[in-house]
């Protein structure tokens, strides 16, 4: 284990993390907020690859076909939410399970026959193609530092729009007081569309992001979906900045447990029994620390208090 | 809206009066039995195949609702139990246990006790957290079998011989197993309602119901949950077992979290009132997919928006359009 080898890892687990953390931010804010376990976010995620992937192919231009697929997944959102999801807030959560289950099946089922079970690539860019020297003798891909900036950019256009703004002031209140934040007055009905769709949009742009370096196939947000969900609990059911500071915790633990379990394990093992144990334990790890997260702290790490 | 995912009232069944007879359940497993026999004595051996995969099913949906419509316990990691229980008769397998009667007692065992040891964790929690923590310790679970290479690891365990009950190889034919399977999800189903219906069945609802009222009755919240969430896991295992015995294989793909969340989609179709509705709600999305799988190539489209129409339709959503309401 040497420092390159470190440095390179911890910029692989941030990338992941920054991932989880823009499915993760819609995903809180919905649970949060409309008190609504949408299963389906993961969905939204991979809309957003196949949606970004297609247009950029349509318009042969990245900035333009990013835009259109932002737009196209913050509307395949609103329909989503008008369709479906707001007759569901009021109900119990088994009821949304069920529901939201019946959209991946449909909607994963739909983009298969649309554009078939196997991967569609999705080229990187001309511009942040290739590697650049961020130390001596250490290449890195220049994409994934384009993910781990735009991740960051985000997580702070989001604080700034959640503290600092009319609109994030009612996302707070209503993630703490919804029915006294609807007899003051505020269309609560609206605000609940607009986040939701707001966080479908996010999620496609986590999709549209990690596309070059992932394969886009109907199944890719099954994995994701998961993980952001242990995101949010880790950090703290509504909570954007417990949902940030989760999301890196998760992306790295993840990352260098893959990468450095096996060899920390021989330190104390067998080299055979490591070789075996170290997968299975790296893969366990994020599981593990929710389990003990949530031993010591019921509520996540940051909970937004209910009233 | 309360926390807890299933508080006080249940939602109610799709069939409202008649899932409210316990005999329902019966009628179903009877059902199934004959379908089995017919398919036997036609000559069908899918007829066969089939209806033994429902039996098995409705056993671990049986298990979930027991603990998720009583306890209003929702477990996203019955899987594991499933898994747990086709792995002790893999490894017995592997290691000459061939006796039912031994395997049975082995791999209710494995899941009871893997059960008792988390719920010792995962009932401190409530509501969505709760299902979040029995997700995790389902996935634990799941990748300490990917990686177990000794037993196939992600590849999975195949069973060469059926396992003999008192020595004798009467599985071999797959009615009799078949019929094995309906006996035992009989016997479950009839002690599971018994225990219901007992002084512990009615605390355990006291605790769903209200859990602070419960506990200033002197109750003991914690003891009867991890009382009720042990047994499950016990039966959920059973029904694995059987996986196991049915298909030949064995295979970490059986605790995938996927599969967790068909059994809740098979509780909740049929109602969590009572623990007939499970049997109902396997039976019908285990038709359903069959069914569909026959007509589309693209079943689970039709089945996905099956599902959201029935939501819709039960809670009241479509007719609200269909009046012209306006919904806000």
């Amino acid at each position: 284990m040497n420092t390159l080898l470190l440095t390179v890892q911890i910029l692989n687990g941030l990338q992941l993390g920054v991932i989880l953390f823009l499915v993760a931010a819609g995903l809180t804010l919905v649970f949060g907020v409309m008190d609504f376990i949408n299963l389906a976010h993961g969905v939204q995620y991979m809309l957003g690859a196949y949606l970004a992937a297609s247009l950029i192919a349509a318009t042969g231009s990245f900035p333009l076909g990013l835009a259109l697929g932002l737009l196209a997944s913050l509307l395949a959102g609103l329909v989503l939410e008008v369709a479906i999801f707001r007759h569901l807030y009021t109900q119990d959560h088994l009821e949304q399970v069920l529901a939201t289950f019946g959209v991946i099946l449909a909607l994963t089922e739909a983009i298969k026959w649309a554009f078939g079970a196997a991967p569609i690539a999705m080229p990187i860019p001309e511009t942040f193609s290739g590697s650049v020297a961020i130390m001596p003798g250490l290449l890195y891909p220049v994409w994934r530092l384009v993910i781990i900036a735009s991740g960051i950019g985000v997580a702070l256009l989001l604080w700034a729009l959640v503290t600092r703004t009319r609109a994030g002031m009612l996302v707070r209140a209503g993630s703490t007081h919804a029915p006294m934040v609807s007899a003051l007055g505020v269309d609560i009905g609206r605000l609940f569309m607009v986040v939701f769709a707001f966080g479908a949009m996010l999620a496609g742009f986590a999709g549209a992001m990690a596309a070059p370096i992932l394969s886009v196939e109907p199944t890719m947000g099954d994995g994701i979906l998961i993980l952001a969900f242990v995101v949010i609990v880790i950090g703290g059911i509504g909570s954007i900045k417990g949902a940030f500071i989760a999301a890196l915790m998760v992306g790295l633990i993840d990352t260098l447990g893959r990468a450095f379990a096996r060899d920390l394990l021989a330190l104390v093992m067998s080299k055979s029994a490591a070789a075996q144990a170290g997968p299975a334990i790296a893969s366990m790890l994020t599981y593990m620390l929710m389990a003990v997260v949530l031993t010591v702290r019921p509520r996540g790490l940051f909970p937004a208090t209910r009233g | 809206m309360a926390m807890t995912a299933a508080n006080d009232n249940n939602p109610p069944p799709i069939w409202p009066r008649i899932a409210a007879s316990p005999a329902l359940g019966w009628g179903v497993i009877g059902l199934i039995g004959l379908a089995m026999i017919a398919g036997a004595a036609f000559g069908q051996p899918f007829w066969l195949t089939m209806a033994t995969r429902i039996a098995v099913f409705a056993m671990a949906a049986l298990a979930l609702s027991f603990v998720l419509g009583q306890g209003g316990l929702v477990s996203f990691g019955h899987a594991a139990y499933l898994g747990l229980g086709a792995y002790a008769v893999g490894i017995g397998g592997e290691h000459g246990l061939a006796e039912i009667t031994l395997l049975l007692p082995l791999a209710a065992l494995v899941g009871a006790a893997y059960a008792a040891l988390t719920g010792l964790i995962v009932l401190r929690t409530r509501g969505v957290h709760f299902i979040m923590i029995t997700l995790a310790f389902a996935q634990m679970a799941y990748f300490v079998f990917t990686s177990l290479s000794a037993y196939g690891g992600d590849d999975g365990l195949t069973l060469w011989a059926r396992p003999t009950l008192f020595g004798f190889d009467v599985f071999k034919r797959d009615i009799v197993l078949g019929l094995g399977v309906v006996a035992l999800l009989a016997l479950l189903y009839g002690l599971l309602t018994r225990v219901v219906a007992s002084p512990f069945g009615q605390t355990l609802q006291a605790t769903r119901q209200n859990e602070a009222r419960a506990e200033a009755l002197g109750i003991d919240v914690f003891r009867a949950r991890l009382v009720a969430y042990t047994l499950s896991g016990a039966v959920a295992a059973l029904a694995g077992a059987f996986l196991a015995i049915a298909t030949g294989f064995v295979a970490p793909a059986y605790m995938h979290w996927g599969r967790s969340g068909e059994l809740i989609v098979m509780v909740v179709l049929g109602g969590t009132g009572q623990l007939g509705g499970a049997l109902i709600g396997a039976t019908v999305l285990m038709l359903l997919e069959e069914g569909l799988a026959l007509v589309s190539e693209h079943w689970k489209l039709w089945l996905g928006l099956i599902l959201i129409g029935l939501v819709l339709l039960r809670i009241g959503a479509i007719a609200r359009l269909l009046r012209g309401g306006r919904h806000g």
